[in-house]
């Protein structure tokens, strides 16, 4: 075949490497998402930790801690 | 001796400022192909993507033969996770492939072609890894399965790199080492940096999977250490685990 003039070829040669980098990108930000949750996840273990450690103390004041409301805890127990 | 890895974002910055130099010079340096012309240009993506996914299924048959012989679990984990990015760029090999294939070609596939057709089965050989995988419950087995799989897909890679360059091809082009010169220095340089962005790609990207997925199964180690250590059922919302029986 003929070589495909400029403007044509040079769709081709564009969707070839948006093809690629929208693959890379989609890819990270699937990673992102997972390490968004782990951090999440990790956020709910704290609080677990310190509310243990009050109740060890003999306090039950600490029940529920004032970052147990936050919007990111509850949209990581939702996940679950 | 154990040669000491770089950081992650160390690595990151690596491959953006190699990947941006091979763009730069596919673009502005590197000549229009006498036959294909401006289309030429995707072959400084696909083949760079091409050998670094073939290289990655060998590397995770290295990873997997370290692990039947060490019963380390580390080494299934790096063969997983190699195969998992090399998956990715066979995608996109399999797909900027296509596209050059419809530009030069007037077809998006060719299946009397060895190249492709090799190529497509080493991927969907590969694309069998996870349901196998997944379909084992117990643990080690499931390790050991997998690691058996990645030794014996990995076997065919080499033998895709024979079919190809034993097959009397009529279509794709023969680049390297041919008798008629292969490329022209300007093009050779673009293609080995490119290569190098490419494997520093990879390699970035395999890191990131594996500290992402080791933070990940540290804090579920450390949920169940809580979970353990609980005197009465947790009140949080994190579901929790069976009760360890004799623990208090």
């Amino acid at each position: 075949m003929p070589a495909l003039p400029l403007d044509e070829a040079g769709k081709y040669v564009a969707a070839a490497y948006l093809v690629f980098l929208a693959l890379i990108l989609i890819y990270v930000a699937i990673l992102a998402a997972r390490i968004q949750r782990t951090r999440d996840e990790l956020g709910e273990l704290v609080e677990l930790a310190e509310r243990r450690r009050a109740e060890a103390r003999g306090g039950g004041d600490a029940e529920e801690p004032p970052e147990a409301q936050s919007p990111g805890a509850a949209t990581a127990g939702e996940r679950r | 001796m154990k040669l000491k890895m770089p950081s992650l974002p160390v690595m990151a910055l690596a491959t953006t400022v190699v990947l941006v130099a091979a763009f730069a010079l596919v673009f502005f340096y590197a000549p229009n192909d006498a036959d294909q012309g401006f289309i030429q240009k995707i072959f400084y993506l696909h083949v760079p993507i091409a050998i670094c996914a073939l290289i990655g299924f060998i590397a995770a048959a290295i990873h997997s033969i370290r692990h039947l012989r060490t019963g380390e679990s580390i080494h299934d984990f790096r063969s997983y996770v190699s195969i998992h990015v090399a998956i990715i760029f066979g995608t996109g090999a399999l797909i900027t492939g296509a596209i050059w294939a419809k530009a030069a070609w007037g077809k998006w596939w060719v299946w009397e072609e060895p190249t492709l057709v090799s190529f497509l089965i080493v991927y969907l050989l590969y694309a069998t890894y996870y349901p196998l995988r997944y379909s084992i419950e117990d643990r080690d087995r499931q390790a050991r399965y997998a690691s058996v799989f990645a030794i014996t897909a990995g076997a065919f890679v080499p033998l895709n790199f024979m079919a190809v360059r034993l097959a009397e091809s009529l279509v794709h082009p023969r680049v390297f080492a041919t008798a008629e010169g292969g490329m022209p220095g300007e093009m050779m340089l673009t293609f080995l940096v490119a290569l190098a962005g490419m494997a520093l790609l990879f390699a970035t990207l395999v890191r990131f999977e594996i500290a992402a997925k080791q933070t990940r199964g540290q804090v579920h180690r450390l949920r169940r250490a809580l979970d353990e250590q609980a005197p009465v059922a947790p009140r949080s919302r994190i579901a929790p685990l069976p009760p360890a029986e004799g623990v208090s």
